[in-house]
């Protein structure tokens, strides 16, 4: 890919981040390639050497607070006329509670999402609670002078102690990919405001 | 490494970058590269941040037929650095410590 292609697709692509912003971005990595081949490198290669449109985009999207992007979004290209302020007015019954209902939405899948991993903590914490159960059972069966109790119950506490360990790598392992998936889910958000213009 | 700390690492090195002369980003990249390996979008981010804080200021210069820009430290750019080795020598000491107390085992 040629600089021009390049630094046009990356324009394309954020598109719907405020003007100032995308003439900044695109003037920087502009830059960038112009400077790589002044200083010999070919220009495909100089171009490459700065990473592909789409990662750039994405680390891009990544710091822009999404609130701006909103901002952005929502801010007229041009003054409203009167009537479109009346309509939006004697429309808001219905576009304000839609927009409600698609931000809670939203809302809710993420709150979902962390249930799951509060629901598995939870089993985890049960079973590490059953595991102390199993062990004060051993004292309270063998006051009882019922030694058969006690063997069971202190049975029944290491099998819940080693799930609970068990478990709690899974936990782990959970709490981290869905930190990974939330946040791949924001940057995806930011995205649907960038880009093709609505 | 922490990333937190790694950021506070990378403000620092772009401002001793431009500390001597002003500089411009693709100098700034190459001039760390035997140090540290640093993306253009990185270095953007940071550049950036270091504006706003007030720590540099950028100038268009033209350079060739086009407009290149030129970062330039500001004092309180100096001071950051300046307390960076101060916090420096904090951390020296502590690294120290954490290694005597291993050599101990």
């Amino acid at each position: 890919m040629n600089k021009n292609a390049f630094l046009e697709e990356l324009r394309e692509k954020l598109s719907g981040l405020p003007e100032e912003d995308i003439e900044e971005r695109v003037a920087f990595y502009r830059e960038m390639i112009e400077d790589r081949m002044e200083d010999g490198v070919p220009e495909e290669e100089a171009v490459e050497g700065v990473g592909t449109v789409d990662s750039v985009v994405e680390q891009i999207m990544s710091e822009i607070p999404l609130s701006r992007l909103v901002r952005e979004k929502v801010k007229p290209k041009r003054s409203l006329k009167v009537w479109e302020i009346v309509l939006l007015i004697l429309g808001s019954p219905v576009w304000v509670p839609l927009l409600v209902a698609a931000a809670a939405v939203v809302f809710a899948i993420f709150i979902v999402i962390w249930a799951v991993v509060i629901c598995v903590y939870a089993v985890d914490f049960s079973l590490a609670a059953g595991a102390l159960a199993g062990a004060a059972g051993i004292f309270i069966y063998l006051k009882a002078g019922n030694p058969a109790g006690a063997v069971f119950s202190s049975g029944a506490g290491l099998v819940c102690a080693g799930l609970a360990i068990l478990l709690f790598f899974a936990c782990a392992a959970i709490t981290k990919a869905v930190a990974k998936l939330t946040g791949r889910m924001l940057t995806k958000t930011k995205t649907s405001f960038v880009g093709k213009e609505g | 490494m922490d990333i937190q700390l790694k950021r506070g690492l990378l403000d620092v090195c772009v401002l001793a970058a431009i500390k001597n002369e002003d500089s411009y980003g693709y100098k700034i990249i190459k001039d760390m590269s035997p140090y540290l390996e640093l993306s253009e979008s990185t270095l953007y981010t940071i550049l950036k941040r270091l504006e706003t804080a007030g720590m540099l200021t950028v100038r268009s210069v033209e350079h060739e037929g086009r407009l290149r820009k030129y970062y330039h430290i500001t004092g309180k750019g100096i001071e950051r650095i300046e307390e960076f080795r101060e916090d420096w020598k904090e951390i020296l000491s502590i690294y120290h410590f954490i290694v005597r107390e291993e050599s101990h085992e």
